[in-house]
């Protein structure tokens, strides 16, 4: 059998999500942004919402995430996007509504509306990024920034005595009564993979049930900033970010 | 038809209740003195189980104008209020609502400053309001209420333009107009648009891909310089169309003026007072009351300006509005400002007195 | 056992090298060019071993560019 003979529409097994548009991504070579982005658009299609999406992109690296994702989008100030969030889907009901930030955004400059946000029980997902370090201005220190981690803020390692203890956003997010589905998930492998898009997507269903609000944890690399292959990235992650942040649902109250 | 409802009610009451029936779709605010009865008032009169429209106590002002945003990117008529300190924490927010163009109707019922200042009255944020606040070359649409009634017609007012422009709007009000009580007459009530309807009225706006349109995106994000100068030559255009159409004001006795006040909102009502007292005396004094304060009504000043001897600006603040006054001027006759501090009105004989001063 | 035969589509121009489809693949069908670059300078995964490929999808799903088009076919 010839490739040409296997190459044949009828069997097309993989291509990229139809709602991940042609506009060549920003995010650096083996970036885990541009893996979510794809398990987003799948997920957001599967479920025949495209006609009915409102998406919020962050400041930091994914603030382009609009340019990508073909689905209708908000740019929200830095860390307020839950706040647009609550807003959109409290107007627009029937909507899928849902953050995409990263830790920086989500975790330091925007806690009080994120924790706000999801201690409410505003049915929409907030899709979180966690890299341990602010990608976007050049891979200084965040609240996620692991102890004795070194980033250009913290070149010596972060020090809990100056800097205090990484903050773990997911473990605060299961202890508030408003939301109903916390999970934290890696996108560093295809198992991994295909867990992470099966949490995206029961997310966005129990948004739209109503059953409060969700987030779904992405533990991710930043192969620049780290200053490392994305292979080495990969394996840095597994074995030093999932010890501390382990992965798995934290909270599922949607059964 | 039907006999026109007076009621007796705060200014502040007025805002919330003009908001339901202006088919305001959402408010999302944060307890503030003197301004909390907007959010009060909504909570108790639950219109989220008559008219739909969605009522939020927030957790900061951060939050709210940030809510605000995200409503009025849907094409929604969204609103909030608040009082000096919030508004400043807002001003990133309303900053970004410029930027992405974005129609929203924010009320000010300020209070004395700088910082946590005091809880009475004043109108000590009119640069913060029309010469800026946030960051950017941006303008926002800014009316000033002068009494009960106009915080009640100035919420549908407020949304028109918002809407019409595309740009956030300001209801700048202060602790007198909001806690005091006047006879109002409500407007009638007007339903919520339909999804239909805003997508028909507002095709920009981010309401899901209805019909599978091309996505639509709402930022102030613009990395290509050449791109971002274009943006903002356009959104300059526009605000030289509303400096051209939307300056409204009331003139209060200038025919035969020799001398002229200026003054807006609660200063406007304290100089009709002066007014009578120095005519009572044999001065002729008129009063020009801008109603916007952006865009300013620079034209009608400079008219005045060649009819009269001398002009007051008063205000309750260390005088602000009295720099664009001598700007319409161009300081071809003089100019003073009058004014208290610190939540204190002036009382109506000292401000007489100053305009003595100036005959002399 | 009917064998199943797969077959990689590069989008040459969109990839960035970053190398993540070469290590998820199990059985080292793709690897990066050494000497070819693409537009943007990067050098790109290109299918070496095309016989083995079975049209699992792995280095597809990793991929975080969307650059891979992955086709199967029953081997009759």
């Amino acid at each position: 059998m010839t490739r040409e003979e296997i190459i044949q529409a009828e069997n097309l097994v993989y291509r990229k999500p139809e709602l991940l548009n042609d506009v060549p991504m920003h995010y650096c070579p083996g970036c885990s942004h541009g893996v979510v982005h794809k398990l987003v658009s799948e997920v957001v299609a599967e479920m025949g919402m495209t006609e009915k999406t409102i998406a919020i992109s962050p400041v930091g690296c994914a603030v382009f995430a609009y340019k990508y994702i073909d689905v209708d989008w908000q740019e929200a100030a830095h860390g307020r996007a839950p706040a647009l969030a609550s807003a959109v889907k409290r107007l627009w009901p029937d909507r899928l509504v849902f953050t995409y930030q990263g830790d920086g955004d989500l975790a330091c400059i925007g806690t009080a509306e994120t924790i706000h946000a999801l201690n409410r029980g505003e049915n929409i997902t907030i899709i979180f990024i966690n890299n341990a370090i602010y990608g976007m201005t050049g891979g200084q220190m965040a609240p996620t920034t692991l102890l004795g981690m070194k980033t250009v803020t913290c070149p010596y390692g972060r020090d809990p005595k100056l800097h205090g203890y990484p903050l773990k956003m997911a473990d605060i997010a299961a202890q508030l009564e408003g939301t109903c589905y916390v999970t934290r998930q890696t996108v560093h492998t295809v198992a991994a993979i295909r867990k992470a898009k099966n949490a995206i997507r029961k997310a966005f269903e129990y948004s739209m049930q109503g059953k409060g609000s969700n987030l779904v944890e992405i533990v991710s690399t930043c192969n620049t900033n780290w200053r490392m292959s994305p292979v080495k990235a990969n394996q840095w992650m597994e074995e030093n970010m999932v010890p501390y942040y382990p992965l798995g649902d934290l909270k599922d109250n949607g059964k | 038809m039907a006999e026109k409802e007076v009621t007796l009610m705060k200014g502040n009451e007025a805002i919330a209740h003009a908001a339901i029936r202006c088919g305001c779709d959402g408010y999302f605010g944060y307890p503030i003195t003197p301004q909390s009865e907007v959010l009060e008032t909504l909570a108790a009169e639950k219109p989220w189980e008559t008219t739909g429209m969605v009522v939020l106590q927030a957790e900061s002002e951060v939050a709210s104008i940030n809510m605000v945003y995200g409503g009025a990117a849907t094409g929604k008529r969204v609103m909030t209020s608040s009082s000096s300190p919030g508004i400043s924490l807002m001003q990133e927010g309303i900053s970004y609502m410029a930027g992405a163009e974005l129609p929203a109707l924010i009320v000010n019922v300020s209070r004395g400053g700088p910082g946590l200042g005091t809880i009475q009255p004043s109108q000590a944020d009119y640069f913060q309001t029309v010469k800026g606040g946030g960051h950017g070359d941006y303008r926002l649409i800014t009316l000033a209420p002068a009494s009960v009634q106009e915080m009640a017609d100035f919420v549908d007012l407020a949304f028109e333009l918002a809407f019409r422009y595309r740009n956030p709007a300001m209801i700048l009000s202060d602790g007198a107009i909001g806690q005091m009580m006047e006879k109002v007459v409500l407007p009638p009530f007007k339903p919520r648009r339909t999804t239909e309807e805003i997508a028909k009225e507002c095709p920009w706006a981010t309401t899901g891909r209805i019909g599978m349109r091309k996505p639509n995106i709402i930022t102030s994000l613009e990395l290509r310089s050449e791109e971002m100068e274009q943006n903002n030559l356009r959104i300059q255009a526009k605000y030289r169309v509303i400096e051209e159409k939307e300056v409204r004001y009331e003139d209060y006795k200038t025919e035969d003026a020799e001398y002229l006040i200026v003054a807006f909102g609660s200063a406007a009502r304290i100089a009709k007072k002066v007014i009578a007292i120095a005519r009572e005396q044999g001065i002729k004094v008129g009063l020009l009351r801008p109603i916007t304060l952006w865009p300013f009504p620079y034209g009608r000043i400079a008219e005045l300006g060649k009819q009269v001897k001398g002009i007051l600006s008063l205000e309750i603040n260390a005088g602000q509005m009295v720099e664009d006054i001598r700007l319409a001027v161009e300081c071809k006759v003089p100019v003073k400002w009058y004014g208290r501090l610190g939540g204190i009105i002036p009382e109506p004989e000292e401000v007489v007195e100053e305009i003595k001063k100036m005959t002399c | 056992m009917a064998k199943m035969r797969g077959a990689t589509v590069v989008d040459v121009e969109r990839c960035k090298g970053c190398g993540l489809c070469v290590v998820a693949c199990p059985l080292k069908v793709l690897a990066l060019t050494t000497k070819n670059v693409n537009m943007k300078g990067y050098n790109y995964a290109e299918t070496v071993l095309e016989d083995t490929c079975t049209g699992c999808t792995s280095c597809a799903i990793v991929c975080p560019d969307g650059c891979i088009t992955v086709y199967r076919k029953k081997e009759e």
